[in-house]
């Protein structure tokens, strides 16, 4: 979903920009509380491996493919601040390096994937996993629903993108029903692979998993009292 | 499994991800890109500022060989990524024994 340039005109694409630099601002701070000596190398470890896999298109449809976006992941493993930083880091990257996604587009891609994705992406993960029992198995299954719906969500944001400022003048619902229906299927794929790699860090270190320290840190406050 | 242990395998993981198996990958347009030529604002799109660069489109420009050529774009990214993000964590993360 890396938006090229010329999709959306300079001003929203700019106004865009702008939102997604406050946004990115406010997760330095906010990461900061999270981030230390044993969790920062898993940060970095996390926006690495969402790069990697970024690579990795698979088919979804006669014609289509769809790769992992990684934000409920991230958010998952190292939290929502931090995920913002990771999947910004990796957009960043991909323009600059691999010329993936335009310039003047970065903020909207921003925009879509490191701060819609992530956040809808953690509310749906702390909805699920409040009324998901209490049981390691529910933190990925938790993860991979928000990992499923994290992907029309950032899907959604282009659509509100291209309603605003598009270059194009075609129907915003035609491109709305079909960006929805597109990656409500590569949301599939996300939860797959968000499903696995979840579980695997938490087979193999669960102490690491930011979505799954909290639960066991309020179950001890909860015992205290 | 040791914290270093951890990082390594999924370091190599990212490697052997983006190195390899990268190769493997559906080339067939992204969910936006199809949803733009379906409907046609795929004409809007403009070239990318980067498109001649050494590493445009996960290749390496001179390199004729494809799966050598985005598998070693693969690995360069993993390494760059790793070194920036791991480097960029550990400047904002929580000092130990900081008053803050």
């Amino acid at each position: 979903m890396h938006i090229p340039d010329g999709f959306i005109n300079l001003p929203t694409s700019g106004a865009f920009a702008v939102v997604a630099a406050a946004g990115v601002a406010i997760s330095i701070r906010g990461a900061k509380s999270s981030l230390d000596e044993k969790t920062a190398p898993l940060a970095g470890l996390t926006a690495t491996f969402i790069f990697a896999v970024q690579m990795l298109n698979f088919p979804v449809a006669a014609g289509t493919s769809g790769h992992l976006l990684g934000a409920a992941l991230a958010a998952v493993l190292i939290g929502p601040y931090a995920a913002t930083l990771a999947i910004t880091i990796v957009l960043i990257l991909q323009a600059l390096l691999f010329a993936d996604g335009g310039l003047s587009a970065l903020g909207l891609s921003i925009f879509n994937m490191s701060i819609i994705a992530v956040w809808f992406g953690y509310g749906v993960f702390l909805l699920v996993k409040k009324i998901a029992p209490k049981k390691k198995v529910s933190i990925s299954i938790a993860a991979a629903i928000a990992a499923l719906l994290s992907v029309p969500a950032a899907a959604a944001g282009f659509v509100l993108q291209y309603a605003i400022g598009a270059n194009a003048t075609f129907s915003v619902s035609a491109v709305l029903t079909a960006m929805l229906g597109t990656h409500l299927l590569i949301g599939i794929g996300e939860a797959l692979i968000t499903f696995f790699a979840v579980g695997a860090v938490l087979a193999s270190r669960s102490d690491l998993v930011y979505g799954y320290k909290n639960q066991v840190s309020q179950l001890e406050i909860r015992a205290n009292k | 499994m040791k914290q270093k242990t951890f990082l390594i395998s999924g370091f190599i993981a990212s490697l052997f991800l983006a190195g390899v198996v990268s190769f493997y990958a559906s080339s067939s347009p992204d969910g936006l890109e199809k949803v733009a030529e379906d409907i046609g604002f795929i004409e809007t799109a403009k070239e990318n500022t980067n498109s001649d660069g050494v590493l445009a489109d996960y290749g390496v420009k001179g390199v004729e060989n494809a799966r050598l050529s985005t598998g070693a774009a693969g690995v360069i990214g993993v390494i760059a990524t790793g070194a920036i993000s791991t480097g960029l964590f550990f400047l904002i993360r929580r000092k130990p024994g900081g008053i803050k």
